[in-house]
């Protein structure tokens, strides 16, 4: 276990009216076994002692599965390592001197709401459209009726790992939201539960997400990078064939 | 106080049905007229507003995080049992009823744990319809694996993320009641009271955590499906946000606490770094099937583990329970790692680890066959620690995980107070002393998508409640309380973070009402915890003020109350005088040193009720009574 020192560029802003701008602060000694959330903790610390208010952000579960953290530091949202949620991301990451440059994800379609936390509540109108099967609780029939083959389980999974963090919209130039619509259409599109209502699902969630702002995909591929999950892209050309094929050949209303 | 538990009468096998049948219905049309607060969207509060939702009722839910699927339990890994009896390897819902009995050590009701026994199936069934991606075997049908306190294969899961892909499930179908207008959502909303009229819970005060607003709901009933109160030891497996607040505050207004010094103590998490330490990672106990568990001999030995003989190591569990050996239950694990580490043969830098080391497992089968085992886990390992569990032994000690005890209920999940109903971990009903793996998500899911919409009608039915809106007197003075107290928090302006006060409490209930409690101890940290509160509430820095988004202020809020929370706690364990499931009192051991169970003295509930600030609650003892099986002490040897 190493002590590094670091110097810390955060944005600071206290509401969604209110101007906001990059604050300098030293980090002190950090412990590289630290993660990235523990060594803002040790500065809030310190900024509550000196009447200072601490940096906002968010954060619940700190072990990648929540979806609640995410930042962007120095220009990658959830920080350089590969499918690492900021809160799994470990100081060991950065060296002795290094300058971090930390804001929000920012995009169109998520205000800010103070310093480092955005409202991503977009996200849950788009699943309100159709990201669900409509089925009542009870008289479903039993688990096993309709056998899916592993391949299509494991596929189905791949997609519904994603965590709702948002870091593909903040990575991606136009602020799309393909990755994450993308992610839950695959899920659903893929098992036999979903069938019934793909099209309408598909045509449903893409119609509100282009009505919250989000914007299109331009094929760039951030999006993928950024995702701590792995998201592949592939999900985005599912949804745009099942856009495709939903509007142009559903007879559903 | 009067615990009637209203469980129904009958042979055991029927009083579920019998309970249906018998009860109210309320007409379909007039289901509309009934407004339903639910406070949580884990897995029980968003099953049971998606479920409320869809039978007609009108549902207002709350929750902390920004977002209703981020609840605390996505971050479930291991999986969720049902008694399918899909290996047809002799589980039946019996079997199941009567693991989870044994596992809780005899200390929950059967009636309760028979009927989410029962339940167990439908969970999956409706899971499965809702699109959750469980793993299948190469035909189509559903895997299992086994899990901890059980012969048989019965557990359902997802990869490493059950609880997520469960959570998503229930998240989804609610949201589609947000859809249709059935489901209002209030995200980012701490519940901060109870509002009680005329005896009935009618609504509760709410903090939004983004522009400080003090706000109040009105309903017909409330639903807590807030979650453990494990984080009362600061550093623990659960989310950052977990807390005892909606409980606690329920418990101030009438509702009994049951059993509060039921913790679970997790064997297999990642040990601690140092005092900036914000939480701890478990990692599945699957581990201990192939790696064993040792600590050098002689105590003090600082050398790396790969220069250790294998003459100086000593494997303690297989030496001490030769027949279950690394896979003891996790009590037993975890209170053994203590017991080594107490006596100076802890690793690592703090001293507070012991190895799990896979060497002789890879020697046996090959590297290969190991990482495809525990590919996942030993990534995540390596990812938080940067070492690699293939090379040198892991390193691992207990951790607190998740806590039986909880706001006391009948068969019905009603509470104390009348039209309060209490779901998942939030209450204390189906674990006794002691929780088996993956069964806490089928608790979540039985007691909200099954148990209540069914008693909650048969309370409506019941029960002539009067039409009340928030201007009554009991809201405004809820709300009065409510602001007085974050006022105080406010103007300490002291010299400690909350986060200062936290650790030392929960260093305090670590050391003394943790894995091994002992009165002189357990009295010891009732005189420490009054000092702390004394300091608390003279010395606390929060900054900012009460108006928008304030962190430190939401952090203060909990850690004061973990802290009133905690006498409560102790007061429990100082009373229960025997040893069971996870609650070992020193006192009460075999000549083993193992766990001794007094089944004549305490073989019952122990509920709290509040008797107001600074005094004595009162405790009330709810009898287990044993129809149906035959009660056995465990053993491991
Ligand atoms: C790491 C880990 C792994 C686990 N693995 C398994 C497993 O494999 N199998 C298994 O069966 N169990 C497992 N468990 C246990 C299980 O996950 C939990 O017991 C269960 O998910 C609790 O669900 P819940 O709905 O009762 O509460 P939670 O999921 O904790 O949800 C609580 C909800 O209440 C809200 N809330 C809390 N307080 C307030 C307040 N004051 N005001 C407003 N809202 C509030 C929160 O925002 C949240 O929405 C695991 C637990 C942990 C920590
Ligand atoms: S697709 Fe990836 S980056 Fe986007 S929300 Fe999901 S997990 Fe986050
Ligand atoms: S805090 Fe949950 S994913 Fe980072």
């Amino acid at each position: 276990m190493n002590i590094i020192h670091l110097t810390l560029k955060i944005w600071r802003q206290t509401g969604p009216e209110s101007k906001g701008s990059f604050k300098t602060y030293e980090s002190g000694p950090i412990t590289t076994a630290m993660s990235f959330l523990e060594m803002l903790d040790v500065l809030n610390e310190r900024l509550i002692l000196s009447g200072e208010e601490p940096v906002a952000f968010d954060h619940d579960c700190r072990e990648g599965i929540c979806g609640m953290c995410g930042s962007v530091i120095n220009g990658t949202p959830h920080g350089p390592e590969k499918k690492t949620t900021l809160c799994q991301l470990h100081m060991r990451h950065f060296k002795d001197g290094d300058t971090l440059v930390i804001e929000p994800f920012r995009s169109r379609a998520f205000k800010l709401v103070k310093d480092l936390i955005v409202d991503r509540s977009p996200f849950d109108a788009i699943i309100a459209e159709g990201g669900y099967v409509s089925v009542n609780t009870g008289g479903t029939p039993d688990a096993n009726a309709i056998p899916i083959p592993t391949f299509t389980a494991e596929q189905a999974l791949d997609a519904a790992e994603c965590i709702g963090c948002g870091a593909c919209v903040a990575a991606c130039p136009n602020g799309s939201a393909m990755l994450f619509v993308g992610a839950k259409i695959s899920h659903l599109a893929l098992l036999p539960q979903g069938q019934p209502e793909r099209s309408k699902r598909a045509l449903a969630m893409v119609k509100k997400m282009d009505e919250l702002g989000f914007g299109n995909c331009g094929n760039e591929k951030y999006c993928e990078k950024a995702c701590p999950k792995g998201i592949s892209i592939s999900n985005i050309a599912r949804l745009n064939r099942e856009f495709m094929k939903a509007a142009f050949c559903s007879v559903e209303e | 106080m009067q615990l009637d538990h209203r469980i129904p009468s009958g042979p055991l096998t029927e009083k579920w049905d019998r309970f249906r049948f018998e009860t109210k219905l309320i007409n379909p049309a007039n289901k509309r007229k009934f407004e339903i607060i639910v406070v949580g969207a884990g897995l029980a509060g968003a099953s049971a507003s998606a479920t409320l939702g869809e039978l007609g009722y009108n549902v207002k839910t709350f929750c902390i995080q920004d977002s209703p699927r981020r609840g605390h339990s996505i971050a479930a890994q291991g999986g969720i049992n049902a008694a399918k009896n899909c290996q047809n390897d002799g589980d039946s819902i019996w079997r199941l009823f009567y693991d989870t009995i044994k596992g809780g050590d005899f200390r929950a009701r059967e009636a309760n744990v028979y009927r989410l026994a029962q339940i167990s199936n439908q969970i999956i069934d409706q899971c499965v319809a809702q699109g959750v991606p469980f793993a299948r075997e190469y035909g189509g049908l559903l895997a299992n694996r086994s899990f901890g306190g059980a012969q048989v294969s019965r557990t359902f899961y997802a990869r490493g993320q059950t609880g997520q892909q469960l959570l998503l499930g229930a998240y989804s179908a609610m949201m589609r009641q947000v859809k249709t207008g059935k489901v209002t959502l209030h995200p980012r909303s701490e519940m901060m009271d109870l509002v009680v009229i005329n005896g009935q819970a009618r609504g509760i005060v709410t903090r939004n955590l983004i522009t400080g607003a003090i706000d109040s709901h009105a309903a017909d009933a409330v639903v807590l499906a807030t979650g453990g109160y494990g984080n009362a030891y600061y550093l623990s497996t659960n989310a950052m946000a977990s807390n005892v607040t909606a409980t606690w505050r329920a418990y101030k207004r009438g509702a009994a606490f049951a059993n509060p010094c039921f913790v679970q103590i997790h064997p297999t998490c990642i040990p601690v770094h140092g005092t900036y330490q914000s939480k701890l990672t478990l990692m599945s106990e699957s581990l201990r099937n192939d790696g064993r568990v040792w600590v050098p001999t002689r105590s003090g030995d600082k050398r790396p583990p790969t220069e250790i003989p294998e003459a100086e190591r000593d494997y303690y569990l297989e030496k001490k329970y030769p027949s279950f050996g690394n896979l003891v239950p996790r009590d037993v694990a975890s209170r053994n790692a203590k017991e080594q580490c107490d006596q100076g043969k802890g690793v690592g830098d703090t001293g507070l680890a012991v190895y799990l080391d896979f060497a002789d497992a890879i020697n046996r089968l090959g590297e290969a066959a190991i990482r495809q085992k525990y590919g996942n886990l030993f990534d995540m390992y390596e990812k938080i620690t940067g070492q690699d569990p293939v090379k040198e032994p892991m390193t691992i000690y207990p951790a607190v995980h998740y806590t039986m005890g909880g706001l006391w209920v009948d068969y019905h999940l009603m509470s104390t107070v009348p039209g309060l109903f209490v779901l998942g971990e939030a209450n204390f009903s189906d674990h006794g002393a002691n929780r088996l793996g993956a069964s806490a998500l089928m608790q979540g899911l039985a007691d909200g998508y099954f148990v209540l919409p069914a008693t909650i009608s048969s309370h409506f039915a019941k029960s002539a409640l009067v039409p009340i809106t928030t201007s009554h007197p009991a809201f405004t003075e809820a709300i009065d309380t409510t602001k007085g107290r974050i006022q105080r928090l406010l103007s300490i302006n002291g010299k400690r973070t909350p986060d200062d006060f936290h650790r030392e409490l929960g260093l305090l209930l670590w050391d003394h009402c943790g894995m091994a409690r002992n009165e002189a101890g357990l009295k010891l940290a009732l005189d420490r915890l009054s000092e702390l509160r004394e300091k608390f509430w003279h010395n606390l820095k929060v900054t900012g003020s009460g108006a928008d988004l304030n962190q430190t202020l939401e952090r203060a809020g909990r850690v004061a109350d973990f802290i009133e929370f905690a006498e409560v706690m102790i007061l429990d364990a100082l009373s229960r005088q025997e040893s069971c499931g996870c609650h070992f009192r020193e006192e009460s051991q075999t000549a083993e040193h193992e766990a001794k169970r007094i089944d004549d003295t305490y073989s019952h509930v122990s509920a709290w009720q509040y008797q107001g600030e600074d005094q004595t609650p009162t405790l009330h003892k709810e009898p287990l009574v044993f129809e149906n099986i035959q009660l056995s002490q465990r053993s491991y040897k």
